[in-house]
């Protein structure tokens, strides 16, 4: 998109007017914060983690030279295929399982009854509390022994799982965790629902639309632009999960290890930390960044593409 | 009203609500009362939910073990200073790109747009390297200049705000010889205000609940910000869960009142993402 701005001007510079370059400097001005922001923050690292991920760097000595060997060592890494099976599962399960919830919320929220605000307080509540926080909450909510979850499982005599402690149910934690905060979802999904023409739904019940035709047929399409727009910030905020599991994996005081146990809460951003501003490995560490960068490039494309077929934006 | 009809408009949905609301809102229950229990009462069982007696030493201890009064005022520092930086750079970029006729503005939106979509990751280590030669590190300087260039998310949204205001207002303002700048700071600003202070809470919220950019920049113990003092009680005192959950709850107090006071602000951002279609 950069090379738009210096191929296009020159062409139509020449017939510019005074009041054309006066806007031009004017609009340049205004938004240079942002191009002066840009440019260190965002271009000249992206370019130079590119460069990084080609050396061997700790930040003490200058960087040397490896060329593809760090991509070579991160195909061979066994913490990198793990970190990448968690996150997907992540992406493919608890993703869904909370725009879901967020969906039901939201469609909860959007009836007509008496007291509607308050629920509507209650459930962004949890989504405000700060993520450090709310994990430590959990933490002690999922105690095997002490914790109310379990308190409240065996009371009903269902299986009380170990949780946190348990690989097998360390991200089905973090995914209750997630649906605890899914009422932020829902605040955007309400938003959405009540743009939706009450005359589409009036027009259906005079067809004769149940109450889930009515959901599949009008609410499914008018909501699927916000949809898409969640799923895909879902799908990129899934790979840069890092706060909640390096609390309930205890954080440092677990041996120094990131990643619970049996590394069932090493994620993408995780494992990059660790190699990064643990283990020094900054040359490593871009390499995963820039693997990282191609994939959520490849899904957020992909998730693009597919939307063709199921996202209608409104004829307004 | 039918029978059929008063289930399906009240009975259901007060049922539904009521069910959710409670799954919502009992962890915080739990939270204050566990922070209010005795180191004993906590793993008695079967539990109580009510504490025998209010344990309110339980915060004085959080308070004494660390000093959490220290960490808030070095996060509220750390707020400030990004709040200021948003307030300054985001307004100027989105009114660059909403109400000044120029061939940068698409340019720009669509660059903004696609930067909401790039994992931070990626520019983490440069930036990280960056600021080590600086000498920066365990400053706040890496936590709080980014905000000085303003933020997508806060662009994009000063940005449909500022669609949305007449364009008569400053053509008049303009036909009185008022300079882009004057009709920026004295009649669009001040119009913008509530969605001023939208960006001012997303900001404040923001910097409050970071870990990973503290974790990552701040070393030194007399630096921290809140949330690594809470991480830090949680490596020393893991099992004193009164402890904890009193840290939390001291932790989860501003947000709250935030919350409850700048209740429309929230709604309003929720809203603006409507925006995208």
């Amino acid at each position: 998109m950069l090379e738009t701005i210096s191929s296009a001007a020159p062409r139509r510079r020449r017939g510019w007017t005074r009041k054309e370059w006066h806007y031009f400097w004017l609009g340049l001005i205004f938004a240079s914060p942002w191009i002066i922001g840009f440019l260190i923050f965002t271009v000249y690292p992206f370019f130079s983690s590119l460069y990084f991920s080609l050396t061997e760097y700790d930040l003490f000595n200058p960087p040397k030279w490896v060329g593809m060997d760090n991509y070579a060592a991160i195909m061979k890494d066994r913490s990198f295929y793990k970190s990448i099976s968690n996150t997907l599962f992540m992406a493919f399960i608890s993703v869904p399982v909370t725009l879901f919830s967020s969906l039901l919320i939201a469609l909860l929220l959007n009836f007509k009854v008496k007291g509607i605000r308050y629920y509507r307080t209650i459930f962004y509540l949890p989504a405000v509390i700060p993520g450090v926080a709310s994990a430590l909450l959990w933490t002690w909510m999922l105690n095997p022994d002490f914790g109310l979850v379990n308190i409240f499982l065996r009371w009903v005599h269902l299986p009380d799982p170990a949780w946190l402690l348990d690989p097998r149910f360390t991200k089905p934690s973090l995914i209750l965790m997630g649906l605890w905060g899914s009422g932020a979802g829902a605040l955007i999904f309400l938003a959405a629902l009540q743009g939706v023409p009450q005359t589409y739904y009036e027009a259906a019940q005079v067809d004769g639309a149940n109450w889930w035709h009515r959901f599949w047929r009008i609410t499914v399409p008018a909501l699927s632009p916000i949809i898409l727009f969640q799923l895909i910030m879902g799908l990129i905020g899934a790979f840069q999960i890092f706060t909640e599991s390096y609390i309930l994996a205890g954080g440092k005081s677990s041996g120094g290890a990131l990643g619970g146990p049996g590394q069932s809460l090493l994620f993408y951003a995780v494992n990059l930390y660790q190699e990064a501003f643990i283990n020094l490995k900054m040359g490593y560490a871009s390499a995963l960044a820039w693997i990282l960068f191609v994939i959520v490039m490849l899904i957020t494309l992909l998730v693009l593409k597919t939307s063709k077929r199921w996202v209608y934006y409104g004829g307004e | 009203m039918s029978a059929g009809k008063l289930l399906r408009t009240k009975i259901f949905p007060h049922t539904m609500l009521i069910l959710f609301a409670f799954f919502f809102l009992f962890p915080f229950v739990w939270l204050v009362f566990t922070s209010l229990k005795s180191s004993n009462e906590i793993f008695e069982l079967p539990p109580r939910i009510l504490p025998e007696s209010f344990q309110w030493s339980n915060y004085k201890a959080a308070f004494q073990t660390v000093p959490f009064g220290h960490y808030m005022l070095n996060t509220l520092v750390i707020c400030v200073v990004c709040i200021v930086g948003q307030l300054f750079a985001s307004p100027l970029v989105a009114y660059s790109i909403s109400r000044i006729p120029w061939v940068g503005s698409k340019i720009i939106f669509a660059i903004v747009l696609a930067t909401m979509i790039l994992p931070s990751q990626v520019q983490l280590i440069p930036q990280y390297i960056i600021f080590a030669k600086l000498g920066w590190i365990n400053t706040i300087l890496p936590l709080t200049i980014g905000a000085f260039f303003g933020a997508p998310f806060y662009i994009f949204l000063l940005r449909q705000f500022l669609l949305g205001i007449p364009k008569e207002l400053s053509e008049a303002a303009k036909m009185d010889g008022a300079s882009e700048f004057r009709i920026y700071s004295q009649i669009i600003m001040p119009t913008l205000k509530p969605a001023l202070a939208t960006v001012a809470l997303f900001t404040f919220v923001g910097a409050y609940t970071d870990f990973m950019g503290p974790l990552i920049y701040l070393n030194d113990a007399a630096k921290w910000t809140l949330t690594l003092g809470l991480q830090g009680f949680q490596q020393d005192h893991g099992a004193q869960w009164e402890k904890l959950m009193a840290a939390s709850t001291i932790m989860a107090i501003p947000m709250i009142l935030l919350y409850f006071f700048g209740q429309k602000y929230y709604m309003q951002s929720g809203s603006a993402f409507t925006g995208f279609k």
